[in-house]
This record gives C-alpha cells, structure tokens and sequence, in this order.
C-alpha cells in the first residue's frame, strides 16, 4: 500500500534533476524540534512517547504540503518498507530501528518528510534536486512555521530551539548537500579536502551515513555547529566551502585530463561495458559504476540523457529497492543477478562513449534560487 | 622534582598514564598496575577514557561521581547524560548547565541563538501565562472581598482577551 504510492508518483530525488549539475546531486536541510512539556523521546516513557505521535502526527499530515502524501506510524510498517524509506532518504536508520511509538509524514513528491520520535519529537527535512539552499529554506521554513501554529515547541530566548542532543541546539538546522567528487577521489585528494572542510567546521560524510565509505564517490557535507549564528549565516558559511569544493573538483578533472586522460578513458570505457555485458553485479560496485558514468556525462562522452538513468541508480540499485522491484525474498546473490539484469536493459540504448578529447565543460554549479512557488506548481 | 602520581583508583603509585583527546578537550587518567590490567587497558582493541570514569560499579571511588546533578522536571541524571550524549527534556539544560555551557561554548561558534524564533507560539505562550497571572489575582481579590481590584482586573482581562483576538484576525 505505502510503497505503491511511492514509487507510483514523481519523486524529487530520482525524477527532478533535469538541470545540467555536474557536482551538487542534491540540497537537503533538516530542523530538530520538540514539543515543549514531554521529556525527548530518548528518556520519555512509552505512553509520553505515544502522547507524542497521537498530537504530531494529525497536525504534520493536515499541512497543506502534506496533501496526498503519506502519513505512517512506523509500526506498521514492514522491514521492506522501512529500508526503501532509508535509501531514499526520507527516513533515518535510527527512526527505521526503533520503531515503538515512532511516525512518519511524506509529502506526495516526496520532498518533505517528518519524523516524530526519532532522537528529537520532531525531524522536520526538504529535499531538493541540485543545489537549491534557498528553496530547501523557504519550503522548510514554511512548513516549520506552520506547525508552530499548532505546537508549543521547546525554545529559550537563550538557547534557542532545545533539542535532544546539546549539537543541534539554537537553530536546529544541519544543511547539507550530497556532491558526486569523483576526480578528487581518484586523484587521492579526498582525504586533503576532508581535513581542510572540518577545519573549516563543517562535517563530511559518506552516501549513507555514519560510518559508510564513500562508494560512488559522493560525499554529504554539512553543517556541524547550530548555535550563535542565524540560519542564513549558517548556509552563507557553508555555501562559501562549498564554492571551494567544486572549485577543487572542477581543477582535479581538468588536471586528470591533461595528465591521465587514458587512464580516465579507460576506467569509463569499462564501466560502460560491466553495465551492458553484466551478469552479476553488487550494490557497491553498482554505485561505482554509476559514478564513472555520471563522471563520464559531464565529459560529454555520454548523451545528457544519461545522467538520469545514473540518478536513479543511485537510489534504486540499493538492496531494498531491488528486493522490492524482484517481487521476492532474494538472497544477496540473485539480488545481485537482477540488478545486472535491470542495468543491462537500462543500458540497451546508451550508445557508447565518444571519447575526444577536448575542454572540460566550463560550466558549474551555482545555487539556483527558483522561486519555490513555481516549482509547487 | 614533581610526586609521583598516584593512581586514580586506589592511590598505589600510578605506572599507566593515559592522555585521550576528545573534542579538542584533554582527559588524563593516572593508573596502578593492577587497576590498569583489571580495567582491561592493556587491551588494544581501545576504550574510552569516559567509560572507564564512570563505569557505574567505579561511582563510589570519590570524586569520580557523576550521578550529583539530577534534573528535577524529567529525573534524569548527569551520569545518563555524560553516557549518551543525550539530555532528558528541555529543563536538562539548566540542571546540568555546569556541563552543558563549557560543552557548548566549545561546539559551536556562539553561546547564545542567533535564528529563527518562533513568534507566534512565544505570544501565544506570554499570552496564556498573562491569562493565568490575571485570573488568580482576580480570584484572589475577591477572596479577599477587594472589589475594586476585582473590576480592574476583570477589566484588564477583558481587553487582555480582545487583544489576542485582533492579533489573530490581523493575519
């Protein structure tokens, strides 16, 4: 029933990139709020815990940008469901594993979800396509705003929005984007680049979280400190870094392409090749694959077109998103067979690489301030 | 010529001297050889200098407890606090402000919020407690059979409400 709907309707994270974003995949902001008189949901009983979901979560899914959406508690959920939910990044894997009195609310693209109960009563996030930090806010603050129409959120004048773990207190906000970085990963610069970032005070993660590697070459980099500076100063600092990142990769490729360019041929022409010819393939690799292809994209060796069909595998070559698509408990190994299966028919008419050598493209990515109006449509 | 050290257990001269860094913030410990190997130190497979303070069996050893400080409005306690990072409610953040504001001044870049509030539950709020001030003053007047105060304050009541209304119709 819920995953029908999800995988039914347009979603901002496999669908909305039409845009020509060679290093910012996609903008993503989170707010931490809690209601006023309950003990966090860490140290609440159950029955408060319960109190809790009973009051957020008819006031989350009455939002008119909850419309259509989906509205859950998490247990009544599956484990499919729940894994889908994480690979899409509309639910965290905390909320996924302690489902008792726990909820979720999803917008019908897909862009706004909220938690209740994870590690704070509320976990309010935006997900736009591209790098979008203006239109994440607007939607977020709107949304958040709406809410404290029908909450008293814990807040001091002091202190700011309280939360559960003294890092998010103040604003409450961790901004992030997710940047596909793979001429730094090849050239062995990550590790320069993760040091210089969390000098700078802000945090780098892997695709999926704590404690993953970095498969696909793309990396989460976000916000660590949340109070004594205003949201907009927050996202100003961040951006600021973010400027320099892109800068980085943009001078790594070029610089692969003067120096390496066989070798980067190389990588790219058997990536193309695994994808049509294989017959087993692993998620991990899967995600490498997709990233030299991608890679490949803003090189123009492939037509634009393409870079969709990597977008998407991003998301929906993750074991749940398989699981689901085989219609059957798999094992790892037949999970791995269809993968294979799907990418080969995804590749049937990509036609192979061009490789010429010219100039990098010279265009990159700018924050792109639509009005988020327009995009509400 | 600096005293030997003695170990932080059981005051036998200390021979394990460990330094961690977290958070930017140094934690020394200054160990026997015994508690050191009963502590599993010599274990390299690593811990926490945090767990080793306050493994709850270790809470007598003097000046080592960190279960002082309890929150009054949620019960809980500092020790739970320093194990998980995580405080019990909102009001955590005053009874273990001793531990919390050095915490904080260290994360983040400012001690005190910048962004966004929100208003209109904060009116909301000063609105309601407004209210309650008014009314048990009200009923305390006429308890007391002081009239006159009693009309002012149904008065000031009166308008404190109709305020409230305008507010909201404005937007």
């Amino acid at each position: 029933m819920l995953i029908k709907s999800i995988f039914g309707g347009k979603s901002e994270v496999t669908e909305a990139s039409s845009k020509k974003c060679p290093v910012v995949l996609m903008t993503r902001v989170r707010l931490a709020r809690n209601l006023s008189d309950v003990p966090f949901p860490g140290w609440a009983k159950e029955s408060r815990r319960q109190e809790v979901l009973e009051t957020c979560l008819p006031s989350v899914t009455s939002l008119p940008q909850m419309k259509r959406g989906i509205s859950a508690e998490l247990s009544g959920l599956s484990d499919l469901e729940k894994l889908i939910l994480v690979e899409r990044h509309l639910i965290s894997r905390e909320l996924s594993s302690h489902a008792d009195a726990a909820g979720v609310v999803i917008s019908k693209d897909q862009s706004i979800s909220v938690m209740i109960n994870e590690e704070d009563h509320l976990r309010i996030q935006v997900i736009k396509s591209g790098y979008r930090f203006k239109a994440a806010w607007s939607a977020i603050d709107a949304v958040d705003t709406a809410l404290e129409e029908q909450l008293d959120f814990a807040f001091s004048s002091k202190l700011g929005y309280m939360t559960a773990c003294p890092t998010n207190v103040g604003t409450g906000m961790r901004a992030s984007v997710m940047m596909h970085l793979p001429a730094l990963v090849i050239s062995g610069q990550m590790e320069k680049v993760v040091r210089a970032v969390n000098e700078l005070g802000m945090a780098v993660r892997g695709l999926f979280g704590e404690g993953s590697d970095a498969s696909g070459s793309i990396f989460q980099i976000s916000n660590q400190t949340t109070l004594g500076e205003s949201e907009q100063e927050i996202i100003k600092r961040l951006s600021a870094v973010l400027r320099t990142i892109i800068d980085q990769e943009m001078n790594a490729r070029e610089k692969i392409l003067e120096k390496d360019a066989y070798k980067l041929f190389d990588k790219i022409g058997r990536a193309y090749g695994i994808l049509r010819h294989c017959h087993l393939l692993t998620s991990s690799e899967c995600m490498n694959l997709a990233s030299l292809v991608r890679f490949g994209v803003d090189l123009e060796m492939f037509p634009e077109k393409t870079r969709h069909i990597v977008d998407r595998m991003f998301i929906e070559c993750q074991p749940g998103h398989v699981q689901y698509h085989g219609g059957q408990e798999f094992d790892s190994g037949a999970r791995d067979a269809f993968r294979a299966e799907y990418l080969r028919k995804q590749f049937e008419n990509v036609e192979r690489p061009i490789f010429n050598l010219h100039e990098t493209p010279t265009s990159v990515d700018e924050p792109n301030d639509d009005d988020p109006k327009k995009e509400t449509k | 010529m600096a005293k030997p050290l003695k170990c932080d257990v059981c005051d036998k001269p200390a021979t394990v001297h460990l330094t961690q860094i977290i958070n930017n913030q140094i934690h020394k410990i200054d160990l026997c050889e015994s508690c050191a190997e009963q502590k599993g130190i010599t274990d390299p497979s690593g811990y926490s200098l945090a767990d080793l303070l306050v493994k709850p069996d270790e809470a007598s050893s003097s000046q080592m407890d960190f279960d002082v400080l309890v929150c009054s409005e949620c019960g809980c306690t500092q020790r739970e606090f320093k194990k998980t990072g995580r405080l019990g409610c909102r009001a955590c953040y005053e009874a273990f402000a001793s531990m919390v504001n050095p915490a904080l001044e260290s994360m983040h870049r400012g001690v005190s919020h910048k962004g966004k509030v929100p208003r209109r539950a904060l009116a909301r709020k000063s609105f309601a407690d407004e209210l309650d001030q008014l009314e048990t003053d009200l009923a305390d007047a006429i308890g007391s059979e002081r009239y006159e105060d009693a009309a002012r304050l149904r008065d000031q009541i009166i308008e404190l409400k109709k305020s409230a209304t305008e507010l909201v119709s404005e937007d």
